[in-house]
C-alpha cells in the first residue's frame, strides 16, 4: 500500500488482537475441524499437527507443522489462521510468516529451541503472540516485540488451575503497580526486568499495552466464563474442543460462554448436554510442566 | 442520546470508549434480553412483518417500550470476525430483531466486520455487498489516509478489512481507496470498512450522532 508514514506493524498487529477479543481461537489439526470451529464461531484457529494432549502422550520433540498442513486449514477457513513455532525458533517464524501466517504462537508447548533467548520478535511483519505466568514475563515478552499475550496454563491437560494461577497473579501483579507512587516504579521495572515505559504503561492504563487471553485446560463452558471474569480477554481451547464427546457442541457452547461470560442463566443453558468433556489430567499427576519452559 | 454496541465478540470496547470520551451514554447487547431491554420490551405477539414494511415498533409497541421510546437511539456493530458474530447472532435469536429494528431506521454504524454483516449476504439491509478479507491476511492490513466526505483528510486503519465491491443507486460512497469504496451511507446506516474507534479520531462517530439526532428528529415529525 502506499502509506505516506512509516508502516508500524506494531500496532497494526495490536489491532488484530483487539479484533480477536471476546472470541475464542481453537486449535484444529485437520481443514474438517477448522471448517467446524469456524462454523462454531471461532474468532480464529490455531493449525497445527498434533494438539497439545497427544504432543504430550507422544513425548519427543515436537516442532513447528508442516508448511503445507497449515496451508491446507489457510484454504479452508476465512478467519485468522495462527500457527506455532519453538520458543527461540527464528527460522521456523521466517517460513510462518513466509506463508502468510495471521499470528505466530512462539510456544511453550513445542520443545523449545532456545533456552536463553527468545525470537527477536520486532524483526518480523506478521505478529507474535507468547504465553507468561506473570506480569514480568508477560512486559518481557512484549518488549521483544508481542503483540498479544496468553497465560501458559497447562496444555493437554483440561486442568484449568495453572491458568487461573497466571490470570490472577497477572492480575494482582497489575493492581499492584496500579497502587504504586511515581517514584517507585523505578524501582519496580528493575524487579521485573523490564523498561520503564511499559512499567508506566500498566500503571497509567490498568492493564497490558496488549490484549490478554486465557489458554491452557480450558474444558468447558464454565471454565471460559471463569477466565473472561477473572480478566482473560478472550480464551483460547486446544485439546478441550476435539478431545471431547461432541467438539460441534462443545465449541458453539463455549464461543457462546464467552459472550455471556456474567449471566450465569445462560452458562447453565449452554452447559447442558455437551456430552463428555475431555478425560483430563490433574496437575499434580503430570511430570512435565510446560509452563517452566521460557521465562 | 444512547448507543448501543453490539457486544458479541470483537472490538465493541473501543466504540464504548469512543461513545463515551463524546459524552453519550452507552450500553452492550449481547443477547436478546439486553436487546429488548435497549429497543422494546418482548412482544406480547409474535413480531408481524407487513408487506408494506411497517413495523412492529412504530405500530405496536408502547410509546415507552419501542424505539420511539429510547431518546434518540443508534447501534454500532463493531470490528471483529464477521462469521463469529453471525453464528452468535442467529442462535441468540437477535438476527430478526435487530434487522428489523434497522429496516424501520434504527441508525446504525458498522466497522469492518459491521460493514460485511450489514450487507446483501448478511443481514441484507444494506445495498451493498462486501468482498471480505479483500486485502488478503493480516500482512495485507494497512494505514492510510484519506478524504471522507464532508469530514475531510482522515487516519484510516485497515486489518483484514473489507471493501464494498458493489453499491445500489441509494448507497453514498463517503471515501475511496486506491479506487475501492470502503465507507458509504444508505439513509440511517453508516459504514466503514477501516476503524475509526482505533485512531484518536473522533470525527465519524461525531457524524453517526449527528446522524441519529436528525434521524430521531425526522421520525418524530412524520
Amino acid at each position: 500500500m502506499n502509506c505516506s508514514k512509516v508502516e508500524d506493524r506494531q500496532t497494526l498487529n495490536r489491532q488484530l488482537a483487539q479484533m480477536l477479543k471476546g472470541g475464542v481461537i481453537m486449535d484444529v489439526t485437520t481443514p474438517e475441524q477448522a471448517r467446524i470451529a469456524e462454523a462454531a464461531g471461532a474468532c480464529a484457529v490455531m493449525a497445527l499437527e498434533r494438539i497439545p494432549a497427544d504432543i504430550r502422550a507422544a513425548g519427543g520433540v515436537s516442532r513447528m507443522s508442516d508448511p503445507k498442513m497449515i496451508r491446507g486449514i489457510q484454504e479452508a477457513v476465512t478467519i485468522p489462521v495462527m500457527a506455532k513455532c519453538r520458543i527461540g525458533h527464528f527460522a521456523e517464524a521466517q517460513i510462518l510468516e513466509a506463508i502468510e501466517i495471521d499470528y505466530i504462537d512462539e510456544s511453550e508447548v513445542l520443545s523449545p529451541a532456545d533456552d536463553v533467548y527468545h525470537i527477536d520478535k520486532r524483526k518480523f511483519r506478521v505478529p507474535f503472540v507468547c504465553g507468561a505466568k506473570d506480569l514480568g514475563e508477560a512486559l518481557r515478552r512484549i518488549n521483544e516485540g508481542a503483540t498479544m499475550i496468553r497465560t501458559k496454563g497447562e496444555p493437554g491437560t483440561g486442568d484449568i488451575i495453572q491458568a487461573v494461577r497466571h490470570m490472577r497473579l497477572m492480575q494482582s501483579e497489575i493492581r499492584r503497580l496500579v497502587s504504586l507512587s511515581d517514584d517507585e516504579l523505578y524501582e519496580a521495572a528493575k524487579q521485573l526486568r523490564v523498561p520503564f515505559d511499559l512499567v508506566r504503561y500498566v500503571h497509567d492504563y490498568h492493564k497490558l499495552p496488549v490484549v490478554n487471553f486465557a489458554a491452557g485446560g480450558v474444558a468447558t463452558p464454565a471454565d471460559a466464563a471463569l477466565m473472561m471474569q477473572l480478566g482473560a480477554e478472550g480464551v483460547f481451547v486446544g485439546s478441550g474442543i476435539f478431545k471431547s464427546g461432541n467438539p460441534e457442541k462443545r465449541a458453539q457452547a463455549i464461543v457462546k460462554a464467552v459472550t455471556n461470560y456474567d449471566n450465569p442463566a445462560i452458562l447453565a443453558q449452554l452447559s447442558e448436554d455437551l456430552g463428555e468433556a475431555m478425560v483430563g489430567i490433574n496437575e499434580s499427576e503430570i511430570q512435565l510442566l510446560m509452563a517452566e519452559r521460557g521465562k | 442520546m444512547k448507543i448501543a454496541i453490539l457486544a458479541l465478540q470483537g472490538a465493541f470496547a473501543e466504540h464504548e470508549q469512543m461513545f463515551r470520551q463524546l459524552g453519550t451514554e452507552t450500553t452492550l447487547i449481547r443477547n436478546l434480553d439486553d436487546f429488548y431491554s435497549t429497543f422494546q420490551k418482548p412482544p406480547s405477539r409474535p413480531l408481524s412483518i407487513s408487506p408494506e414494511g411497517e413495523s412492529f415498533s412504530r405500530q405496536e409497541a408502547s410509546p415507552r417500550g419501542g424505539l420511539e421510546g429510547v431518546e434518540r437511539a443508534g447501534l454500532a456493530i463493531p470490528g471483529g470476525e464477521s462469521t463469529a458474530m453471525m453464528r452468535i447472532m442467529k442462535d441468540e435469536g437477535l438476527f430478526e430483531p435487530l434487522r428489523q429494528a434497522i429496516l424501520d431506521g434504527l441508525p446504525v454504524l458498522g466497522t469492518c466486520a459491521g460493514l460485511i454483516m450489514l450487507d446483501r449476504n448478511h443481514l441484507g439491509v444494506m445495498d451493498i455487498t462486501a468482498r471480505r478479507n479483500a486485502y488478503g491476511r493480516q500482512l495485507g492490513s494497512f494505514n492510510t489516509e484519506e478524504n471522507f466526505r464532508g469530514i475531510g483528510k482522515f487516519p484510516m486503519t485497515f486489518i483484514r478489512a473489507p471493501y464494498i465491491e458493489e453499491a445500489g443507486p441509494d448507497v453514498e460512497i463517503l471515501a475511496t481507496v486506491e479506487g475501492k469504496a470502503v465507507a458509504a451511507r444508505q439513509g440511517n446506516m453508516l459504514v466503514t470498512a477501516f476503524h475509526p474507534e482505533l485512531t484518536d479520531d473522533t470525527r465519524i462517530h461525531e457524524l453517526f450522532l449527528k446522524m441519529v439526532g436528525h434521524l430521531h428528529v425526522e421520525r418524530s415529525n412524520r
